[in-house]
């Protein structure tokens, strides 16, 4: 494995599939009565989390946990880095307190790759800025394995706001990567102009995009869009862009319905879409933890150059 | 140390204002040129292998005192300016308070007088505040010695504003030049780097091409209706280029300025985030360095400008959208014409001298400088080795690092500056 994930770039599809083959492993630890194992004990791993996010922060939080790794939060309210501190000071600190990885969430594209130049504790991507978020995307890619048994040859939409989506660009690179069929859809204003060069299609109809998916993925709306003039109204991309139930009733059979969360409902996916049985978006949930750890596990544990 | 004399024997002399290029002496005596007659008694410095030409001018610096002295002081620029083989700089407006009143015109002037290490003639602001509402008291600046005005940073966005502007500067009895930074404001809102496949890559809100075009071809427009005298800055675009080289053709008065880093970079190199390499305009594509590079071997761009802006330490080293935009330059400027330029063949030694010194200093109306190296011209003249190999590194003689060129390799090398017959730079070191 790498000494850093900051990109679904930086891992082949061997490596993809050894992340997910792992995650599967550790999907059954979840599932015990004593919910731990002691591949990482002794080792830290920081939570470093400069956005606010519950649901990531607390999946890596388990994750860790579940390894026996000593853990410790360090987000931004309360932090020396509201009180003006710098991303390399803050990072110098953790470094100086024996961090062994730093998992780092931030609203800048492009800060966990300036961690890398600072520290030498190993670095986990966990969303920045409009960039990536390369443990969701594996986390997707497990579920849809996990759930229709392959991933070559799905045939996936991704639904909303591409150009400021980390979770869109991590996920589309993996879906490519493992010989999926990516279509994005959404405004023409919020699709990267060459999303083309990237290896997938682009479609502005969700309508006509809809009865030939495996998997319909939405992303959330940032409602502060509309203000920069990206769509007209909050209503008119509910009615272009939203799964309703009648659009939702047009997939195949089998077709998996999946939002990284958290959703707007009624706005990108209708209420009781969300709550079909085959959107698949707690689950999505409960992998996370299982493929995060699979990461802690082959970066600093086992599988990696320092052994198991 | 005026008074002394010296001699610089058997340089090879480049002198764009009469286009001379010959192996020959130089004497300088009493702070000018002088004749054969003044060498008997001056002390001799060999210059050959070097090459001798006017004082670089540079007409885009940013020295940023008063008010920013965290980031460079108007001597710590100078020095800056005169290691790097300027004898004059143009400091741009956007100091705190604004340059837009004449009593900050004659304290950067003073400040730069007692340095003594490059003449600085600060740049006016077009608009009061650099708000960009109503004009600045230009005639006064007229009166403190302001030849060029400029709201760099920021766009004149108001398009009467800036047509009255260019109108009302042709009440003085001396050509009033007014610099845009064309960038229009709308589309590059929250940008930090050229819009397109490396921006939508790395998740970096862009700032199009096509914000530029705009901006220019509204600068051209109104240039066009006023007769005004413009003067675009940093351009980075192909298609501006374009626009400019039809107006000088059709005869508007236009002159438009280039980086050294436009010339060398390109959005590929920012793929690392690299705050260093963080400016406005933006590093563009390969196809716009080229056609910056032929715009200056042809003429439709007249000058190489430095753009130099300097910034602390922990203003550059923070997240890449949070970090303040752009490089340094004055160091490296004409090791990096040289070397991106000269020595591959693209444009002549004597055109890239041209865009650094008489050029720049006929817009600036900076008559002692900018050549030509003639008896009895104030002798600011700089000597440079053309070939001599160095690397980008720390620490600077300016007081800021944030250079996009860190780590370079380039070919030529200042090895003296002289300021009105005083040595500011001596075996390539600052004398002061």
């Amino acid at each position: 494995m790498k000494e850093h994930l900051l990109s679904m770039h930086d891992l082949t599809a061997d490596d993809i599939t050894r992340v997910l083959d792992t995650a599967e492993s550790f999907r059954e630890v979840g599932t015990r009565v004593i919910k731990k194992v002691p591949a990482l004990r002794g080792r830290t791993v920081v939570n470093f989390f400069l956005e606010n996010s519950t649901r990531t922060r607390i999946s890596f939080e388990l994750a860790a946990k579940r390894l026996s790794a000593d853990v410790i939060n360090f987000t931004a309210s309360g932090s020396s880095v509201a009180k003006g501190e710098s991303l390399k000071d803050t990072a110098l600190t953790l470094q100086a307190m024996g961090a062994d990885a730093i998992v780092i969430r931030h609203s800048s594209s492009g800060s966990p790759l300036q961690l890398t130049e600072w520290v030498d504790a190993h670095v986990l991507n966990a969303g920045d800025g409009t960039h990536e978020h390369p443990t969701q995307g594996l986390l997707d890619l497990y579920t849809m394995r996990e759930k229709l048994g392959r991933l070559e040859g799905l045939r996936v939409a991704i639904v909303g706001d591409i150009l400021h989506s980390r979770v869109a660009r991590s996920l589309s690179i993996g879906l490519v990567k493992m010989g999926a069929d990516v279509t994005f859809v959404g405004p023409p204003t919020l699709i990267p102009p060459d999303a083309t060069s990237w290896g997938v299609q682009v479609d502005y109809d969700l309508d006509g995009v809809v009865p030939k998916l495996d998997v319909c993925y939405m992303l959330r709306v940032q409602k502060e869009r509309q203000r920069l003039e990206f769509f007209p109204s909050v209503r008119e991309y509910a009615r272009l862009f939203g799964l309703s139930r009648e659009r939702a009733a047009q997939l195949p059979e089998g077709a998996l319905v999946m939002h990284p969360g958290p959703m707007n409902r009624g706005v990108e996916i209708a209420s009781d879409v969300a709550d079909l049985p085959h959107a698949v978006i707690e689950d999505q949930v409960t992998n996370g933890i299982a493929t995060r750890m699979a990461l802690l596990y082959l970066m600093l544990g086992g599988g990696g150059e320092e052994g198991s | 140390m005026t008074g002394e004399r010296i001699v610089f024997e058997g340089g090879r002399v480049v002198d764009p204002a009469n286009r001379t290029d010959e192996v020959r002496d130089v004497v300088v005596a009493d702070g000018v040129i002088a004749g054969p007659e003044a060498m008997e008694g001056a002390d001799r410095i060999d210059a050959r292998g070097l090459v001798i030409a006017p004082g670089l001018v540079d007409l885009h610096t940013h020295l940023r005192e008063p008010g920013f002295e965290h980031k460079e002081t108007v001597e710590t620029g100078t020095r800056a300016a005169a290691t790097g083989g300027f004898t004059a700089v143009a400091s741009m407006a956007n100091t705190d308070p604004v340059t837009d009143h004449a009593a900050i015109v004659h304290e950067v002037r003073d400040l730069a007088a007692a340095a003594g290490l490059a003449d600085v003639f600060p740049v006016g602001a077009i608009t009061k505040g650099r708000a960009g509402e109503s004009l600045a008291e230009m005639g006064e600046m007229v009166d403190a010695g302001v030849r060029v005005f400029s709201d760099d940073g920021d766009t004149v966005s108001n398009a009467r504003l800036l047509r009255n502007a260019l109108m009302y500067a042709k009440a003085f009895p001396v050509e009033i030049v007014l610099a845009d930074h064309a960038e229009d404001a709308s589309l590059v809102e929250g940008g930090h780097m050229h819009e397109g496949s490396n921006s939508y890559a790395m998740g970096v809100a862009g700032r199009p091409a096509a914000a530029e075009e705009i901006a220019v071809a509204r600068d051209l427009a109104v240039a066009r209706a006023t007769g005004g005298r413009l003067h675009l800055c940093h351009l980075s675009s192909a298609r501006a280029v374009e626009l400019v080289r039809a107006a000088k053709a059709e005869g508007l008065r236009v002159t438009a300025e280039v980086t050294p880093h436009h010339l060398t970079f390109t959005d590929d190199d920012v793929a690392t985030y690299d705050t260093n390499l963080k400016m406005n305009p933006p590093l563009r594509t390969a196809e716009d360095r080229e056609a910056l590079r032929e715009a200056v071997a042809d003429g439709t761009i007249d000058v190489i400008a430095t753009d130099h802006a300097p910034h602390a330490i922990e203003e550059k080293e923070s997240e890449f959208d949070l970090s303040l935009p752009g490089t340094i330059g004055l160091e490296t400027a004409l090791g990096v014409v040289l070397t991106e330029l000269v020595h591959p063949g693209r444009v002549s030694l004597m055109r890239a001298l041209e865009t650094m010194t008489v050029a720049p200093a006929r817009i600036l109306g900076a008559a002692d400088h900018g050549g030509p190296i003639e008896v009895g011209r104030p002798a600011n003249l700089v000597g440079f080795d053309p070939d001599e190999g160095w690397v980008v590194e720390t620490p600077f003689v300016s007081r800021a690092r944030n250079s996009a060129f860190l780590g370079r390799r380039l070919t030529g090398r200042v090895r003296f500056t002289m300021l009105r017959g005083t040595l500011t730079v001596a075996d390539a070191k600052a004398t002061r």
